[in-house]
């Protein structure tokens, strides 16, 4: 083979390469070129200005609105949805397994399959305009058991943080040791709804948890922690007489959190909340919720042990907290329930509650 | 090699005797994939056969005076296959800007095709049968109308097995391939009509 046909063949290839990349480019420029497109959000309560061409969540995101997306645009959460009114074009193959016939009715879409292609009207749900960024300094923090720490952080002077009982924030943990990355974790809010200026968070250790071990092992009173939220659909609903709360070990805060808004806002429900753990030692806030119970006679505490030792002396309720809720809880009628704990725990609980007749429209529950 | 066979008789026989499946069992991965479901399976039937017939219109111009003149047929096979993937590229966007009801139906299954071996086959066979342009153009849209209606069988059939009682150790993939061998034999039938290769 001589040099003139390598020249050949490179120039020849070159150019047929560089050929099809001017045709691209320019049909890329011609072809998806938008130009400005206006979203109307909420009936007009916003009109943002945005360059189409790109996804809905993107686009939105830029503009500082942020929808909850859990996979980052693949179409494989579900998460990312919002009402599109006009503009949407049609359901995409993609979105056909997330939206269910009652969401197609209200026109929700994935946020991240909507490509933005021209002027589109918008419902996003009020609250996630309230999910913003905090960078708090942290105050307190106490051990609660042998793992659980309890941290109580105050937001920047002038800024307040509006949550319904029972929602969580994303927490940031900060390169240490061995861990280079920024990475972040939900915990559910503990602290009462009524406190807009500080946020309090149960964290319990886990193995080899990035976040958990920041926290028990890195973090000190004085740092600054960066937070997002609030987040989450785990809220009191109400349309009943009588709450059956539900926890395992950290579960704990969104019903602590949610026990003293009932209490705070002066509503009429009964609350029985049943705490499981396995010892003596995994117990915490014992003495505030037993003074809840003697100052507020319409909520009772129930801790359960699973395996209470000898030298526990205890006098409670001993076996699994299923086995409490089996006995002391008689039918579905006036109630809801609010779970809060690990998958196990939960889907046991569950399984009680549906042969007691609870439907799943009285069931709501946070799994950790 | 026979440059003189009918335009027509390409087209026909593309369908039925040498048909892209199940003759040739070529573009086999997404015949499989995208066949449980008769609407889905039509359309990637219909991009494959929009996407066939223009990919090898322009690989035939391509081949014809760009390849040949300079006697760089080893280049064939990198040059067709950039100018499918550029050509399904193009293609996307402006169905997504023009059609935007078709592009929202193929959407996702127009990427796929851009590594079906359907095309890039149909290419080929176009150049190996020395076809000319209106040859090669009716052999790709026959090409493409045979695999549409191989892959709209299967779903068809796939369909009605989905609430069959089924021996489990058939269910899934095998089951596909026996169906697509006795679809195969059945077309064996045409073979007497005339052929082409």
């Amino acid at each position: 083979m001589d040099f003139s046909t390598i020249l050949k063949t490179v120039g020849i290839l070159a150019a047929v390469s560089a050929g099809l990349s001017v045709i691209i480019s320019i049909a890329e420029s011609v072809l998806n070129n938008y130009g400005e497109c206006e979203l109307d959000v909420n009936n007009g309560k916003r009109l943002l200005k945005v360059k189409g061409g790109s996804s809905l969540l993107s686009l939105l995101a830029s503009e500082k609105i942020f929808i909850p997306s859990a996979c980052g645009g693949k179409a494989t959460c579900g998460l990312c949805k919002v009402a599109v009114l006009d503009g949407g074009g049609p359901l995409l193959l993609t979105e056909e397994p997330y939206i269910s016939q009652e969401e197609r009715a209200q026109h929700m879409r994935l946020s991240c399959q909507v490509k933005v292609k021209g002027n589109m009207k918008l419902l996003i749900p009020e609250d996630l305009f309230n999910i913003r960024e905090f960078v708090c300094e942290l105050v307190e923090m106490e051990d609660m058991t042998y793992d659980i720490k309890r941290l109580r952080m105050k937001l920047p002077p002038g800024q307040t943080i509006e949550f319904k009982a029972g929602q969580f924030v994303q927490f940031y943990s900060k390169p240490y040791g061995k861990v280079k990355e920024e990475a972040f974790r939900a915990y559910s809010i503990s602290s009462k709804a009524s406190e807009k200026d500080h946020i309090e968070l149960l964290i319990r250790l886990v193995p080899n948890g990035i976040v958990t071990n920041y926290v028990h092992t890195a973090l000190n009173v004085g740092d600054a922690v960066k937070m997002s939220g609030p987040y989450g659909d785990f809220y009191l609903r109400g349309n009943c007489e009588e709450l059956i709360m539900i926890a395992g070990g950290s579960g704990l805060a969104p019903i602590r959190s949610l026990v003293y808004d009932v209490i705070e806002k002066g509503l009429p429900h009964r609350m029985r909340f049943f705490f499981g753990a396995n010892t003596l030692r995994d117990l915490y806030y014992m003495d505030e919720f037993r003074q809840i119970e003697k100052d507020y006679p319409q909520f009772t505490f129930i801790p359960c042990l699973a395996f209470p030792k000898p030298e526990d002396n205890w006098d409670g309720v001993s076996g699994f907290v299923t086995v409490a809720l089996q006995e002391q809880v008689d039918s579905a009628q006036g109630k809801e329930a609010y779970l809060c704990g690990s998958p196990g725990m939960l889907d046991a609980c569950i399984k009680i509650l549906h042969d007691k007749g609870f439907d799943d429209q009285a069931i709501f529950f946070d799994k950790f | 090699m026979a440059p003189n066979i009918s335009p027509l008789i390409i087209f026909i026989a593309s369908i039925f005797t040498s048909n892209m499946i199940l003759n040739n069992f070529l573009g086999m991965c997404s015949y499989l994939s995208v066949s449980t479901e008769y609407k889905t399976a039509t359309g990637l039937g219909m991009a494959v056969t929009l996407v066939l017939v223009l990919t090898t219109a322009i690989n035939w111009l391509v081949y014809t005076f760009i390849i040949v003149p300079p006697e760089l047929y080893y280049l064939q096979y990198i040059i067709f296959i950039m100018v499918i993937a550029a050509l399904v590229q193009i293609l996307e966007m402006g169905m997504d800007r023009y059609m935007p009801d078709l592009h929202a139906k193929l959407g996702i299954f127009l990427p796929l095709i851009t590594v079906n071996c359907a095309i890039l086959g149909v290419t080929l066979f176009m150049v190996i049968r020395h076809y000319n342009f209106i040859q090669s153009v009716l052999f790709s849209l026959g090409s493409g109308l045979g695999w549409w209606l191989a892959i709209n069988m299967l779903a068809a059939i796939r369909e009605k097995l989905a609430s069959a009682k089924l021996p489990p150790g058939v269910k899934g993939p095998a089951l596909s391939f026996i169906i697509t061998g006795i679809m195969a034999m059945a077309f064996i039938g045409f073979s007497g009509i005339f052929t082409i290769q």
